[in-house]
């Protein structure tokens, strides 16, 4: 592989840039692999990363029925954060924050991660109480978290108004190491350096069955024909019903359009980023100067990646509130993503009833901050058979009654 | 926007007007049940890529409960129809086999 680096760009622009190489191949499938991935997004190459790299199981293919990066990770809003209630989710989005940090230099690929901070804002009572209950939790998880005033609030972010006609802000819960980072980047990173470690990774390519022998796969069926496989792994996010059903299973989910916006870019105005969950908006400035703004999921089960439009004008209007001076902003670009929904609103990172085939979903509204570390326990369960990151996300918690209780934690904006 | 015709009222409502309220039909468990139904009952759903019968609400208007048949990759109707029923009705049931002669259909 092709080293990027300060360097290279100087020896490139001296050649006029006729030198750089694809990034990844793109090759034919072949008709057997070890371990098939289905699902070419955040966290399934994620998961074939940490495959190779811990594991030395290289013998890979991660099939994508549309392009890569194109589902959920190039449709989210980049936020990363690991501020969680709950041990399990701290756990694991504490590990994901972590390996974001070096992401950049482990995989050689310039991901733009940066930990400008994020203030989740408390604007009633109850939520200052659960926001400080939130701090006292990271503070004995080992995730460095801060409640602060509505004072500091203004200091970090002096755009915004404290004195909401609706919703004053009493405070924030505060997370100076979390950030965004750049989401395609983190596709095309991955991609590039399992490429590297000699995996497959096949585009345009649909798994339309899932074969099996005597309780255990053998192998795909694709548009592109038969691939066979000893391990699988499904990490397709909202169309993992759909998945679940080839493999004859059901999941405890449901599949909803979640929308974001951007606006025309501005000058630099805020540098960190604001989720305001009781009034259903968040928002951050792009490197580009786009405002990137968020909301609440739609209610009814939906597979078009089109949503309500009056979901946006709610998100616009709590925001419009939130800061008076982005109410003249044109937006930009508006676009859906289908995100799966699970019963306690956490993610399912397990076996399944299928002998070796493992399902990594049900990331719901929040999963590009999961992509390295849900990659690193997925990655650990497919290899070894159990992963401690993993443990309470298996699918059998929904039958026993172990729920994560953690939507009530992180509100809306999850 | 998403406009359904509230069989209770007679209003054709918009989405603002309406709560969604999940998948209909659903077979609810009780006191003696096994862990399963329940899990099947709370959380397992169809999910499907096609025909969704679920339930809404004419939360700003009537109030009352209905049922839709909705086409969750296309976001087409098939028809509205009353809550007080355990199955959808055969005109529903004929208007989805008409324009989706190939739609798989399985109603439990």
């Amino acid at each position: 592989m092709q080293r990027y680096s300060a360097f290279a760009i100087a020896r490139e622009a001296l050649r006029h840039h006729t030198g750089w190489q694809r990034a990844w191949r793109s090759p034919e499938p072949k008709r057997r692999y070890d371990t098939i991935i289905i699902g070419a997004g955040g966290h399934g190459l994620a998961t074939a990363y940490w495959l190779g790299k811990l594991y030395g199981i290289r013998d890979v293919a991660v099939i994508e029925k549309g392009w890569l990066g194109g589902g959920n990770t190039g449709r989210n809003t980049t936020i990363i954060r690991s501020n969680y209630l709950q041990d399990p989710s701290a756990a694991i989005y504490e590990k994901s924050r972590s390996l974001y940090e070096t992401m950049s230099q482990d995989i050689n690929y310039n991901v733009m991660f940066s930990p400008r901070g994020v203030l989740m804002l408390a604007q009633t009572e109850a939520e200052a109480r659960g926001y400080r209950r939130t701090a006292h939790a990271n503070a004995l998880q080992g995730v460095e978290t801060q409640f602060v005033s509505s004072w500091r609030v203004k200091q970090l972010c002096p755009i915004i108004s404290l004195e909401g006609p609706r919703y004053p802000v009493l405070g924030a819960l505060w997370q100076p190491r979390a950030g965004t980072a750049r989401h395609d980047a983190v596709a095309w990173g991955y991609a590039r350096a399992c490429s590297d470690m000699g995996m497959d990774i096949i585009q345009k390519c649909e798994v339309t069955g899932i074969r099996s022998e005597g309780g255990q796969v053998t192998g795909v069926s694709t548009t592109r024909g038969e691939i066979e496989c000893d391990r699988l792994g499904i990490v397709v996010a909202g169309h993992s019903g759909a998945l679940a059903d080839m493999a004859g299973f059901r999941l405890p989910i449901e599949s909803v359009a979640l929308q974001a916006l951007v606006s025309e870019p501005i000058k630099p105005a805020m540098d960190v980023v604001v989720m305001a969950n009781t009034v259903h908006g968040y928002m951050s400035q792009s490197d580009k100067g786009e405002m990137v703004i968020g909301g609440g999921a739609d209610g009814y089960n939906n597979y078009t990646q089109r949503g309500s439009f009056h979901h946006i004008e709610e998100t616009v209007r709590a925001l419009v509130e939130t800061f008076p001076m982005i109410s003249r902003l044109k937006m930009l670009r508006q676009w859906g993503g289908i995100v799966d929904m699970t019963g306690d609103r956490s993610p399912i990172i397990s076996k399944t009833p299928l002998g070796n085939c493992f399902i990594n979903c049900g990331w719901g509204t929040g999963g590009f901050k999961a992509v390295p570390g849900s990659g690193w326990a997925m990655a650990e369960l497919m290899a070894k058979g159990q992963s401690p990151l993993a443990e309470a996300f298996t699918l059998d918690r929904f039958r026993e009654g172990r729920f994560i209780d953690e939507s009530v934690a992180a509100g809306v904006a999850h | 926007m998403l406009i359904l015709h509230c069989p209770c009222c007679g209003i054709d409502a918009d989405e603002t007007e309406l709560t969604p309220g999940g998948t209909a039909h659903l077979k609810r468990e009780g006191p003696g049940s096994s862990d399963e139904a329940f899990e099947r009952y709370l959380f397992l759903r169809e999910n499907p890529r096609g025909v969704h019968f679920e339930r809404w609400r004419h939360a700003h208007g009537c109030g009352k409960w209905f049922h839709a048949a909705r086409c969750t990759m296309t976001l087409e109707v098939f028809g509205t129809y009353s809550a007080q029923t355990h199955a959808p009705p055969r005109e529903i049931l004929d208007r989805i086999a008409e324009r989706r002669p190939q739609e798989r259909r399985e109603v439990a």
